[in-house]
């Protein structure tokens, strides 16, 4: 009998199509009864742990886990000798070790792995093993790493890519030009579930229980370490503690199934919160520098920008985020001619890849403050200036792409213009928690300045550049208890989003059925594609309708072959016939038969692969490419009061427009812009990894500073449904606008508070106060 | 060493607890009650909130030992799988809960906001809840929860 | 039970212990939980003295002795969160002696006095010889710290915390001031901006001047902005303030001079308030 952990049971879900229906696992959730990838158990469990390197760059002269073996309940301690398979993967290049092997190329690398019987044995023995490094000069500098005479810190040299984007004229002419130099620090996604998976052996495989965003891409690059075909590598996803790019790369994932392929028994490994922050890769930091020119009238000539992402030690997905950075440089704006220039290079900081926004976030902090110091410069109105350039349908972005469907760039400016603003903050009865600083008492109104700002940012909906971007959805239409029920089976990650409810929605609506259900997602049907880039309820809900179709166009045959001439009379042509309310109906919406009488026993279901239109690669010289299938665009206004001697912000509201093309479920439509805006604000005024010389200093809560209920502002929400002609029910990708142009706005709000010119985020009081 | 308190009702005990494991670890691994989650174990993000003598604390700061002979009410103890508290039947409604992790430990602060200050402003809310990190919701439909809550059971 | 094992850790509210502890940092040999000390949860008067053990935690603080404490009541406010509050102590600041810890500028501006037992006995210590360099106290290895003692304030109490997130933060700086009427005295405490918490004696000294030399506590009136500013430039002076992942040292001598200013301005304004009534 093979061992299984407890996993969430899948919940009944009824409802439609733009509904706001509750998510399944929403009860399970608030009785502490959802088992998430940290919570699994099976009897016989061993524990693991990591050993990892405490320096950024080094050689590894020896490793002696003598000691550590002979520990109390020590099971086994495993070295890169120990990789059953190839010791390398990577989501794009395969540049990343399962376990150092000669070097550590930054602080916090995986180098060997112990199983114990309890997670304080695992972790002594940890600290048991010894490594010998030699240790060597980190290269910490992005700037450095792309010269001829830095260290090569992998065999290629150090340019993961270098994208080129020339448009139109590339010495223009323009009346009035602003430059600016702009830095983002290192956001983490920070979810609160740590990285945590238990493995199973069994039957010459391996049953891997995880929280991860695509389970097939773990799997096949697990299958290369573990020298394992993939059907020997089963993954079954378990709850999900929040992703946002997190759960893209391995983590402990190979890790575990070494562990427990060596000793025969499950593994669970769990994470605490220090070890999360290098157990997964975080958001590049950019170095921005950018000319805008415009004519007096403030009609965009051309930008001319020079992008650097810093992507640390391993490339993870940072080849497809560079891209973003320099295909959406501009922003959303018409710009005739473009001179854009992208690095993402190795060094040994902490490796990053995706994180929501995928570059779109760090180019628009440098093409909003740029319009803004056109405004400026032309003495015209910040979001009149945008709206005089925004791009609309049927322009084109300076890739070349005509940007077709629906581009309300200036509408969702116009909007969140004209939303009210709050009230100024009264001094009669003084209520410390509307000041900046809050109840730790800084100040009661002294020095108190408000400012408004607005941004406007966007990015594309699904995978780029010529990708196979594809999802898979198994549909099963059985009756169960004398009522008809769906089943829906995909491989896609539930982190969070709601798209568990989503798929429940979209097969009730296409097959009319109110007892829907949706499976576990696990390996056992095809690749979903990754939960990222927005793509998910467009793709996979794509996949899902699709199956449904397929399942629909079934019991419409059945019907009509068996449905006896005698019985149809009056029914009126099958050809209008329609699936609802558990039943076949005729055109005014009489019930031509039940589904539960029409099907029996019989069980049909079908799958489907759905893929949104192709996509081409950009070319390397010019850029130039119809590189994306979709663009979502959103817009923020920021209120902020800030106290001007001190420093300190209060976000006092966000407002936001954004077109989502068709709300699937309205209501997770708002979770995904409130939460967004969230993660937005954090970047701007409190979170970042900081760094010193290649080292983290802050690898916790107490100092990377996640945004609280005080932090948090209201958000005033306008969500427009303007229909995407090439999607799914006109929906577009929604998660990614809210974290893009909400940090940017609250920048522009803090410029105008303090006269400041910020051109770094996050902003720290010191940055505000400094003369 | 053994550890013996009350859980949610109940008598239990557990043996062979390592002197300095925390309360968290207890309920999570030794008394299978894991719904109190351990998103940073250091206090700084609630998901461990639990009751400790009718008091609301982190378990991940209170050592297993610390517990011996006390009282304590997790998330398992609020509402049951029959019937959610009112408490959480607003977060399901309002839409509060995504990736859920951070929902056992704010269930446990709002019924503790609750049973203090029954009809809380949304500032005390805020202020109430600041103890507990979301990364997902931006806490607006968190705050909607709370107010749903506070408006059922003050008209019961 | 440590004198038998000095090197047993105590442990109360477990709100710095705990972190050492989940984090790996510490391992110790033995530990005492101190919550089980009925004495040490206790509080009252003793002559002059409000005694509070050191058991008795943040939010009883604010709960219980706001009126009579409101500078110390005011820093609790601003630590951690609800969760925090309910189980952190002023025993648990003065015992890991952080330079951070939130009740330590109250205490110092208020001229409270530590107490400290063991099996031979009990002292009292006043908190500005407790601190005697960063997270290091005066306490001996067989020592607990029983209880602090402060006066009731004697008039007006402020304090003011700077951090970069409005609920759970660690100071980057911090300061309390406190005005006695009766002694005609102005105590201040500095936080995070030294290697110990201190006090600004020179700060102190100058506004009492200014104080009896306006004769303003008799007939109170608005301090001179001058005054202030100096005053404000005292405090400053007093700290010693580094570069670290919260904030720069250059920044928190700014920040101390703003806090400084704006805080006794709040008291002071208190006190003429009340003095007119």
């Amino acid at each position: 009998m093979k061992a299984k952990p407890r996993l969430a049971p899948p919940a009944v879900v009824s409802g439609r199509v733009g509904d706001a229906v509750q998510r399944p696992d929403a009860a399970l959730k608030t009785r502490g009864d959802f088992p998430y990838s940290s919570d699994l158990q099976v009897a016989g469990m061993l524990w693991g742990a990591t050993v990892r390197s405490p320096h950024p760059y080094a050689r590894i002269v020896s490793i002696d886990a003598e000691d550590a073996r002979s520990m109390p309940g020590v099971q086994v301690v495993l070295t890169h000798e120990d990789v059953p398979g190839r010791n390398v993967y990577g989501l794009e290049i395969p540049d990343q070790p399962v376990l150092a092997m000669d070097v550590v190329r930054y602080w916090g690398e995986a180098v060997a792995l112990v199983a114990a019987d309890h997670p304080e044995r695992a972790r002594r023995a940890a600290h048991a093993v010894r490594v010998e490094y030699e240790v060597l000069a980190p290269l910490t500098d992005p700037e450095v790493a792309l010269t001829e005479d830095a260290p090569k810190l992998h065999p290629d040299g150090n340019i993961t890519r270098r994208i080129k984007i020339r448009r139109g004229d590339q010495n223009p002419r323009a009346d009035v030009v602003v430059t600016g130099e702009y830095e983002v620090g290192m956001q983490d996604q920070a979810p609160l579930g740590p990285e945590s998976g238990l493995a199973i052996p069994d039957d010459g495989g391996v049953d891997l229980y995880i929280a991860t965003q695509w389970l097939h891409i773990d799997r096949s690059q697990l299958a290369g370490c573990l020298g394992l075909p993939p059907d020997k590598v089963r993954l079954t996803m378990a709850g999900i503690g929040g992703a946002f790019g997190a759960r893209e790369d391995l983590s402990m994932q190979a890790h575990t199934c070494m562990l427990a392929l060596r000793t025969g028994r499950p593994v669970k490994i769990v994470y605490g919160r220090a070890e999360s922050f290098v157990g997964h890769v975080h958001r590049h930091p950019a170095r921005l520098r950018y000319e805008h020119g415009a004519t007096r009238d403030g009609k965009l000539v051309y930008v001319k920008a020079r992008i650097m992402l810093d992507g640390g030690a391993y490339a993870s997905s940072s080849t497809a985020v560079i891209a973003n950075a320099c295909c959406f440089a501009v922003g959303p704006y018409e710009c005739p001619n473009a001179t854009i220039d992208g690095w993402v290079v190795y060094t040994n900081n902490p490796p990053c890849g995706a994180m929501r926004g995928f570059g779109s976030v760090q180019n628009c902090y440098a093409h909003e403050a740029q319009m803004d110091k056109l405004a400026a410069a032309l003495s015209i109105d910040p979001v009149e200036l945008r709206i005089r350039n925004a791009l609309e349908s049927g322009g084109s972005l300076i890739t070349g792409q005509v940007v077709d469907g629906p581009v309300p760039v200036a509408e969702i400016l116009r909007r969140v213009r004209a939303m009210p603003l709050p009230p100024a903050v009264t001094s009669e009865h003084l209520d410390l928690t509307q000041m900046p600083g809050g109840v730790s008492n800084t100040t009661h109104g002294e020095a108190v300045r408000r400012g408004v700002g607005y941004a406007v940012g966007f990015k594309n909906v699904g995978y780029s550049e010529g990708f196979d971007d594809y999802s898979t959805a198994r549909v099963k239409l059985s009756v169960v208890g004398g009522r008809p029920r769906v089943e829906v089976h995909t491989a896609a990650a539930e982190v969070g989003q709601g798209l568990v409810t989503v798929q429940a929605q979209i097969a009730g609506t296409e097959l009319g059925v109110h007892d829907v259900i949706v499976l576990n997602a696990d390996t056992q049907v095809g690749s979903a594609g990754s939960s990222s880039a927005s793509r998910q309820t467009y793709i996979t809900g794509g996949a899902v309708k699709a199956a449904c179709e397929a399942v629909r166009e079934r019991v419409l045959a059945l019907a009509e072959s068996e449905l006896t001439q005698l019985s149809r009379d009056g029914a009126g042509g099958s050809d209008d016939w329609r699936l609802e309310n558990d039943a076949i109906v005729s055109a005014d919406g009489t019930a031509v038969i039940t589904l539960a009488t029409l099907l029996g026993e019989e069980v049909i279901e079908e799958t489907r692969e759905f893929r949104p239109r192709r996509t081409s690669p950009l070319d390397p010289e010019t850029g130039q490419a119809n590189a994306h299938m979709q663009y979502a665009f959103a817009a923020h206004r920021a209120v902020v009061d800030v106290d001007t001697e001190l420093g300190l912000v209060k976000v006092v509201e966000l407002a936001t427009a954004q077109d989502v093309g068709k709300a699937i479920n309205p209501q997770a439509v708002e979770g995904q812009l409130e939460g967004g805006a969230a993660q937005g604000l954090g970047l701007a005024v409190m979170e970042e990894i900081q760094l010193k010389d290649g080292v983290i200093r802050n690898p916790s809560f107490t100092d990377y500073l996640l945004p609280t209920t005080l932090d948090m502002p209201p958000v005033r929400i306008d969500i427009l449904e303007l229909g995407d002609p090439n999607a799914p029910y006109g929906l577009k990708g929604v998660g990614e606008p809210p974290t893009i142009s909400s940090g940017p706005a609250i920048v522009a709000a803090i410029r105008a508070a303090s006269g400041r010119s910020l051109s770094r985020v996050p902003v720290r009081p010191h940055d505000i106060v400094d003369s | 060493m053994r550890v013996g308190c009350t859980v949610n009702g109940g008598r239990v005990t557990a043996d062979d607890v390592w002197e300095g494991e925390s309360l968290l670890y207890l309920l999570r691994e030794r008394l299978g009650l894991p719904g109190s989650k351990n998103a940073c174990e250091q206090g700084e993000c609630g998901s461990c909130s639990v009751y400790l003598d009718g008091t609301l604390v982190c378990a991940c700061l209170v050592l297993a030992g610390q517990a011996e002979d006390r009282d304590l009410v997790t998330v398992e103890g609020i509402g049951s799988a029959d019937s959610l508290h009112p408490v959480q039947t607003a977060f399901v409604e309002a839409g509060a809960v995504q990736c859920g992790f951070c929902t056992p430990g704010l269930i446990v602060a709002t019924h503790d906001l609750l049973r203090r200050v029954p009809q809380p402003t949304t500032v005390q809310i805020r202020e109430a809840l600041a103890g507990n990190i979301c990364r997902c919701t931006g806490y607006a439909k968190v705050i909607e929860a709370v107010h749903l809550a506070a408006g059922r059971m003050g008209s019961s | 039970m440590k004198a038998a094992q000095p090197e047993a850790l105590p442990i109360a509210g477990g709100t710095d212990v705990m972190v050492d502890i989940n984090f790996d940092r510490l391992r110790p040999a033995a530990i005492i939980d101190l919550t089980r000390v009925a004495e040490l949860n206790e509080w009252g008067m003793d002559d002059d003295f409000l005694r509070i053990g050191a058991g008795v935690t943040y939010t009883r603080i604010i709960d219980e002795l706001a009126d009579r404490l409101p500078g110390l009541a005011m820093a609790s406010r601003t630590v951690g969160s609800p969760q925090i509050r309910n189980r952190g102590t002023v025993g648990g600041n003065l015992g890991s002696a952080s330079p951070a810890g939130d009740a330590h500028p109250p205490l110092l501006a208020s001229d409270g006095l530590v107490e400290l037992a063991s099996t031979s006995g009990s002292r009292r210590l006043p908190v500005r010889e407790f601190y005697v360099g960063p997270k290091r106290n005066a306490m001996r290895k067989d020592e607990l710290i029983a209880a602090f003692l402060v006066e009731p304030a004697k008039g007006p109490q402020q304090f003011s915390k700077v951090g970069t997130r409005n609920a759970m933060v660690i100071a980057v700086c911090s300061f309390a001031v406190a005005l006695d009427s009766e002694r005609r005295q102005v105590g201040t405490g500095i936080g995070s901006a030294a290697p110990t918490p201190v006090a600004a004696g020179e700060a102190e000294t100058f506004m009492e001047a200014v104080l009896d030399e306006g004769r303003l506590w008799e007939r109170p009136a608005p301090v001179a902005s001058s005054a202030l500013a100096r005053f404000g430039e005292l405090v400053a002076a007093a700290a010693r303030p580094i570069d670290d992942v919260r904030g720069t040292a250059a920044y928190r001598t700014h920040a101390l001079a703003v806090l400084a200013r704006r805080s006794f301005t709040w008291a002071w304004d208190e006190y003429r308030r009340t003095a007119s009534a």
